[in-house]
């Protein structure tokens, strides 16, 4: 009982900050909002005795990869939206598809209200982290490798897409105004100690 | 009336629990604060602060009227809502790791000597009775969560948006400098932060608090620090960058931004990120002392008190404290001794030597526990 009323909570919580991430006009509070939906999601998790995802959903969603979102944001110092021109006629095509989405979300609970046994017991030994670190190394061990090997092509083409090429020789920067220094010094009057 | 109670009486135990750490940790980190500018002031050839009751001791609470009683400035062309939240966030990401610190070991009996004063007389006395029986292997965690070495590292990555929105929102250039130096300088050092921990949980095989202490126990070396010399150094070294200090607090220091992400921010609102930046230090030296230093375990004293009586927990409990406070004696200690890293050369020497050397020590302890273990 207590379940079901902290998932309404939290799922009310991830719909309500899904719902302001679209609709702010200024990009930081997407960003913030998205965290919102994350956290709320993470919440989620937990009630499905997932620790481990929960954690790392913060961990990595909410913790590194929001930051990347709001560094740029911050960094490209991005304006508010501000439609220009508002293509009236589009409204309706919008509308049209949002209530057929709607009756396709209804059917989808009538479907699962009918369908007998929906009580899902929840496995205790599935989500903790030795389960987890079991499948991955035995059964899924693969995939895992694969994962691997596309992260670390995403990380040497970050690597290699944003080196500079122009950038002058930081050394022959430094030899120059030593240069530049030395000759100075040696046109000076040379002073008298007392 | 009696079931309902019942049924409650975990949740008023998990407040009682939560008030009582929560009261605990904020009266340590402002009696830190009045360390810090005592030891500092040592350090410095002076004495620190000691009009405010004897010996400076009421200094804290001076130091809060002060912060209540200023002025609250808000610069006008700020983020208003985003300038708000951000001391918000930081101190709430730095306060939640809290429910999972192992504060000491756990009591066998711990209201077992009150039974026999209140049996058998009435409703009051059976209450006293069931709430003993309740009471029994009563663990001095609040929340026991499997997976509790993630959780702190979690919740501190989430403290960096703290820092990050309050440099953009203050609408500042120093602030906005300050506030991306500092959580770029934040989120690289998770990393180094994150691997060193490895080893330890390679060793003790789960990433719960109370489990990794239970195998510090079990363990030939008694505390982690021993065998895992490397991943503490790592540790200890990233934790410092973790929380602005010196000699990585070039995010916020005086003469170069002013006062970095919070220089716009006055009054309770500086306050509270004052508080979180303490607070993260605490956070830390509880997971230096847990990780590294076996928490509250104390080698030897299970053969001179009980393990599982009261007094046994009281001891281990201070020895904790004890060895928190001496992590945050060595970051006063550290503070008034070195000088600051230059913005380029702490980025490299995080990304560049830390992050190395914390995977080669992952390296290490898996070649040596594969070899020993197997």
């Amino acid at each position: 009982m207590a379940a079901s009323v902290l998932f309404f909570i939290f799922a009310g919580f991830a719909i309500a900050s899904a719902i302001s991430m679209v609709y702010h006009k200024n990009p930081l509070y997407s960003a913030i909002s998205l965290i919102g939906v994350f956290l709320s999601l993470s919440s989620i998790y937990l009630l499905l005795a997932a620790p481990f995802i929960a954690i790392v959903q913060v961990l990595i969603y909410a913790g590194a990869i929001m930051v990347l979102v709001v560094f740029v944001i911050m960094l490209l110092n991005l304006d508010e939206d501000r439609p220009i021109n508002r293509l009236r006629h589009l409204y309706a095509a919008g509308g049209g598809l949002g209530i057929v989405l709607l009756l396709q979300t209804l059917f989808i609970f009538y479907a699962v209200i009918r369908t007998p046994n929906h009580q899902v017991e929840a496995d205790k030994t599935v989500g903790n982290t030795l389960s987890i670190g079991q499948a991955m190394f035995t059964e899924y061990l693969l995939p895992v490798e694969i994962v691997g090997v596309l992260l670390l092509m995403a990380i040497i083409g970050g690597v290699v897409l944003s080196r500079r090429l122009d950038q002058p020789e930081i050394e022959l920067v430094v030899n120059k105004e030593l240069e530049r220094r030395k000759e100075e010094e040696a046109k000076k009057e040379p002073r008298i100690a007392f | 009336m009696e079931s309902a109670l019942k049924a409650a009486f975990p949740f008023i135990v998990y407040l009682v629990a939560i008030l009582l750490a929560f009261q605990g940790v904020l009266m340590i980190v402002a009696y830190t604060v009045l360390a810090e500018r005592k030891v500092l002031g040592w350090i410095q050839g002076r004495i620190g602060p000691n009009r405010v009751g004897p010996w400076g001791l009421l200094q804290p609470f001076a130091d809060l009227l002060k912060f209540i009683l200023k002025e609250d400035i808000v610069p006008d062309k700020s983020t208003k809502f985003v300038y708000f939240l951000a001391p918000l966030v930081a101190l709430t990401a730095a306060l939640m790791p809290i429910v999972v610190y192992p504060f000491g070991p756990r009591i066998a009996d711990p209201l077992g000597w009150l039974v026999p004063y209140v049996a058998g007389s009435g409703a009051f006395g059976d209450a006293i009775v069931w709430i003993a029986e309740q009471a029994r292997n009563m663990p001095l965690t609040i929340a026991r969560i499997d997976v509790g070495v993630l959780y702190v590292l979690g919740v501190t990555s989430v403290g960096v948006y703290g820092i990050a929105l309050a440099g953009w929102s203050s609408n500042s250039k120093y602030s906005l400098m300050g506030g991306l130096r500092s959580s770029a300088q934040m989120i690289s050092y998770e990393l180094a932060m994150g691997a060193s921990v490895i080893g330890v949980v390679m060793l003790s095989g789960t990433l719960d608090l109370n489990g990794i202490i239970a195998a510090q126990i079990n363990s030939p070396f008694r505390w982690f620090i021993i065998p895992q010399i490397l991943g503490f150094i790592v540790f200890l070294i990233s934790a410092f960058a973790e929380t602005n200090r010196v000699p990585f607090d070039l995010p916020e220091a005086e003469t170069e931004l002013v006062a970095g992400f919070h220089t716009e921010y006055s009054a309770l609102k500086f306050a509270l990120f004052f508080m979180a930046e303490y607070v993260n230090m605490f956070t830390v030296s509880v997971m230096c002392t847990v990780l590294f230093l076996g928490g509250w375990y104390v080698p030897g004293l299970g053969h001179i008190l009980e393990p599982g009586s009261i007094a046994y927990a009281v001891v281990s409990h201070f020895a904790f404290i004890a060895k928190v406070c001496s992590f945050l004696f060595l970051y006063i200690w550290v503070r008034g001794t070195l000088p600051r890293f230059r913005f380029d050369q702490l980025m490299n020497f995080g990304w560049k030597f830390l992050l190395p050397l914390a995977l080669a020590n992952v390296i290490l302890t898996t070649i040596a526990v594969y070899f020993l273990y197997r």
